[in-house]
């Protein structure tokens, strides 16, 4: 039936407008006309002149069906169909059909797709390989920085830290590690001035074109130690422009310890001189009266013989205090390492061969053993003892041995022939090293006693030979097992979108939120009132850098408030006077909460409460909060202000954010750097987007209105 | 007259060997044993020359140094430090100081002997 809708729809319209035309026709006819008309068309005309005309409208309708069909439909599912590939669905592919004409665009609109996929996926495939290059990359960096031994710290030129490694950490963190962390300031660690002035002098170098810039300095540490710090810049290469400083490494390792060595090598050794010189005065004087004066009195002359004999003896005295505080000198910057005990076998070896010039070999050497030793001082009494053995006992071979034994390895030195006696091995321990003109003031006594070592002698029976064994300490953890646990614990040493942190000189209300670094924060107080002696009991905080909450990073302290607790408050916060009792003062948390927030915008919900507290302690600590801050409170009031309540709770639930530990300082504050994470967005809704903004916002609420 | 010369030293080894060898020379000798024992032997003996030790005690040579600089009835003192303190900043303090010599121990008696006459041009 439908087919034929295309020739009755022309041979209807026919019809009506013959019938019209008819109508009028006959309506203008004067009625005298009227018969005569009526008469010529009779009703057989008529109807044979209907059925012709409806034959052609027809033909007409079909032909220009036939014609739609082949061109403009088609062309119209061609249309819809690439539509369809540009948006939702781009494997989609048109079938050619109609005229020739219109099938070959068809034809064409599909080639050009399957062109179109084939550079798309190229191009994902390209994208996802160079990623996939740069992640490899980024692990392998870190995981070579989180083995490095040294303590390495990148920085921004505004000196938020972008990457550091466990040792940093370590040495820079401060007692709980804190002070160190992703996008934190670096001069809370070390001073700004000396770190500001090292950068400077690269800037100079950088200009003179000198080669590898780079400056050094020693500073101290947050904990007092002396650090020495080595600066090298971070370059931006691009063509034709000199590079542009964009950050800056630190490497710094504390040198407390050899400094102390130093100066204390320093002071005996002048005092060595100065000793030698005054006591040689006296003998030198002594001798030339004797040799001048021939004729001096015979009690004269034996004055004269006794200085001599008594400052040479008090010279011999003061030198052997020198040489026992030295070797404690010595013995103080011995440096310790791992290192697996078949290398340090090799070292002995090599040293064995080359120094004291007969061939070693080797009996049972475990494998797996690895030593916490200072392989030198180690490889020296090894050498020193094949010294004697070939000296003393015309040994021609040594052997080396290595075992474990509980949580120490047994390292032996084997020879063929007599075990050694009591006497011999007496001197030989406590002998100073002496090889080959190469004196030393250690003997094998105090290496061993400074490894927490031993050493004996036996004879080893089935061998036919006896042997020399030092005991030496176990590594606790061998390098691989701590490889495993650097890795696992990378995620947070490094973050590179800080490089993209814009410079200083934007002034901060302009920056996006999405791009600042936050220290969320809360405090349990005794009570609502700071100015009629309330006082805060506990500080928790964490960080918020590139808008990750970093739970890693966070600092919690109790605090004595050297008052009495209301058992209200109390029951609010859990905290008991027995809890308190021996926790450190306002005066030493808030100034590392302070180093904890340098450089951060602080957050707390209803801020003005925990300001109002700080500020309080304001002038007996000296610390002052001068960064900005943002209310969790009013944000919500912005964000939500047709809801009735805004307490952490409620902004918790209807946000979605789950609470954990409520009524902790640190718990709270984990909850409010959620809450506020979610905020975000909820106010970038309604334009608000930068710190200034949020402020300007914060303050107009009703909220805001009210003071505590 | 004898020229006088003041040893001031707290070392008995090595005054002794210097009071021979100025007693030797002809000198008429006085012994301090410390810093402010050597200041007032300077002003009741009023020495021509002083041999001054610098690590005394009570007063250090270079104190004593100063304090008879400063008096004007020593003026014309000829001072000579003797000291185990051979480093060239200490030399250079003590002849800052006021010394008109700077001998480092250990020393030669000859040169010493011989210096001292030509200070006091004997």
């Amino acid at each position: 039936m439908r087919g034929w809708r295309h020739a009755i729809v022309p041979a209807l319209l026919v019809f009506v407008f013959a019938g019209v035309a008819a109508l009028v026709t006959w309506s203008d006819l004067p009625p005298e006309e009227r018969p005569a008309v009526a008469a010529a068309f009779s009703a057989q005309r008529v109807a044979v002149l209907l059925i012709l005309a409806l034959g052609f409208a027809a033909a007409v309708g079909f032909a220009a069906k036939r014609i739609a069909d082949r061109t403009v439909l088609p062309a119209r599912r061609i249309a819809e169909g690439m539509k369809l590939m540009l948006s939702s669905n781009p494997d989609f592919r048109v079938t050619p059909a109609g005229a020739p004409e219109i099938a070959e665009v068809a034809t064409l609109a599909n080639q050009l797709a399957d062109a179109n996929a084939a550079l798309k996926s190229d191009v994902e495939a390209k994208i996802g390989a160079a990623r996939a290059d740069l992640e490899a990359e980024k692990n392998r960096l870190a995981a070579l920085m989180s083995e490095l031994a040294s303590s390495v710290v990148v920085c921004n030129l505004e000196g938020a830290i972008l990457l550091y490694n466990g040792s940093a950490k370590r040495l820079l963190g401060g007692p709980d590690g804190s002070l160190v962390g992703l996008g934190r300031s670096v001069f809370g660690v070390l001073d700004r001035n000396v770190i500001l002035h090292a950068i400077d002098s690269i800037g100079r170098q950088l200009a003179n074109a000198v080669p590898h810039p780079d400056a050094q300095f020693v500073a101290a540490g947050p904990e007092g130690g002396l650090m020495r710090v080595r600066v090298a810049p971070v370059l931006a290469h691009a063509e034709g422009v000199p590079p542009e400083l964009t950050g800056y490494v630190l490497l710094v390792a504390d040198v407390t310890d050899s400094v102390e060595a130093g100066q204390r090598r320093d002071a005996l050794l002048q005092s060595l001189t100065e000793s030698g010189r005054a006591a040689l005065a006296n003998i030198r004087a002594s001798i030339e009266n004797l040799v001048e004066y021939t004729d001096m009195k015979p009690e004269r002359r034996a004055q004269f013989t006794a200085i001599i004999r008594d400052e040479a003896l008090k010279l011999s005295e003061r030198l052997d205090a020198v040489t026992r505080e030295f070797s404690e000198v010595v013995k103080s910057e011995y440096s310790v390492e791992e290192m697996r005990g078949e290398d340090l076998v090799a070292v002995a070896r090599a040293r064995i061969e080359s120094r004291v010039g007969i061939p070693t070999k080797l009996e049972t050497i475990d494998p797996n053993v690895w030593l916490k030793v200072d392989s030198f001082s180690i490889a020296q009494g090894l050498s020193y003892l094949a010294s004697r053995l070939k000296e003393d006992f015309e040994i021609r071979e040594v052997r080396f041995r290595l075992g474990v034994s509980g949580r120490h390895a047994q390292l032996d030195l084997l020879w063929r022939g007599a075990p050694l006696s009591a006497e011999t091995a007496f001197t030989w321990e406590n002998d100073p090293f002496h090889l080959g003109g190469e004196p030393s003031p250690l003997t094998l006594k105090n290496v061993l006693e400074r490894h927490g070592g031993e050493g004996w002698y036996q004879r080893d029976l089935p061998l036919q030979s006896a042997y020399y064994r030092l005991v030496l300490p176990l590594a606790t953890a061998p390098a691989r097992a701590r490889f495993t646990a650097a890795v696992a614990s990378r995620p947070e040493y490094y973050d590179f979108d800080l490089f993209r942190q814009l410079p200083q000189n934007r002034v901060l209300e302009e920056r996006p939120l999405a791009e600042l670094a936050f220290t969320v924060f809360d405090t349990e107080t005794t009570g609502l009132d700071p100015s009629a002696g309330d006082e805060i009991i506990s500080i928790g905080a964490v960080r918020i850098v590139n808008g990750r909450l970093l739970a890693g990073e966070s600092f919690e302290s109790l605090v004595d408030p050297k008052r009495e607790l209301s058992a209200a408050s109390i029951d609010v916060h859990g905290i008991t006077p027995e809890m308190l009792a021996g926790q450190p003062g306002i005066g030493d948390v808030l100034p590392r909460f302070a180093r904890f927030a340098e450089g951060t915008v602080l957050v707390a919900h209803n801020a003005a409460f925990d300001m109002r507290f700080l500020a309080m302690k304001e002038a007996a600590t000296g610390v002052r909060f001068t960064q900005p801050v943002l209310d969790t409170l009013l944000l919500s009031a912005v964000a939500n202000p047709n809801q009735e309540t805004h307490s952490l709770e409620a902004i918790a639930e209807r946000l979605g954010v789950a609470i954990v530990g409520r009524h902790t300082a640190l718990g709270d504050a984990l909850v409010t750097g959620d809450v506020f994470l979610r905020l975000v967005p909820l106010l970038a809704k309604q334009g608000i987007r930068t710190l200034g903004e949020a402020r300007a916002a914060s303050e107009k609420t009703f909220y805001a209105r009210v003071t505590y | 007259m004898a020229k006088r010369v003041l040893i001031a030293d707290d070392e008995a080894n090595i005054v002794a060997s210097l009071e021979f060898l100025m007693e030797q020379a002809g000198f008429e000798v006085r012994v301090a044993t410390n810093g402010r024992e050597a200041l007032e032997a300077a002003q009741s003996f009023l020495p021509d020359l002083v041999l001054l030790d610098v690590m005394m005690p009570e007063k250090n040579g270079y104190e004593v140094c100063q304090s008879l600089r400063q008096d004007p009835a020593l003026a014309a003192v000829k001072i000579v430090m003797l000291s185990a303190k051979g480093r060239e900043v200490e030399i250079a303090k003590g002849m800052e100081l006021g010394a008109d010599a700077y001998v480092t121990k250990p020393f030669s008696t000859r040169d010493l002997v011989a210096k001292v006459r030509e200070m006091l041009g004997v």
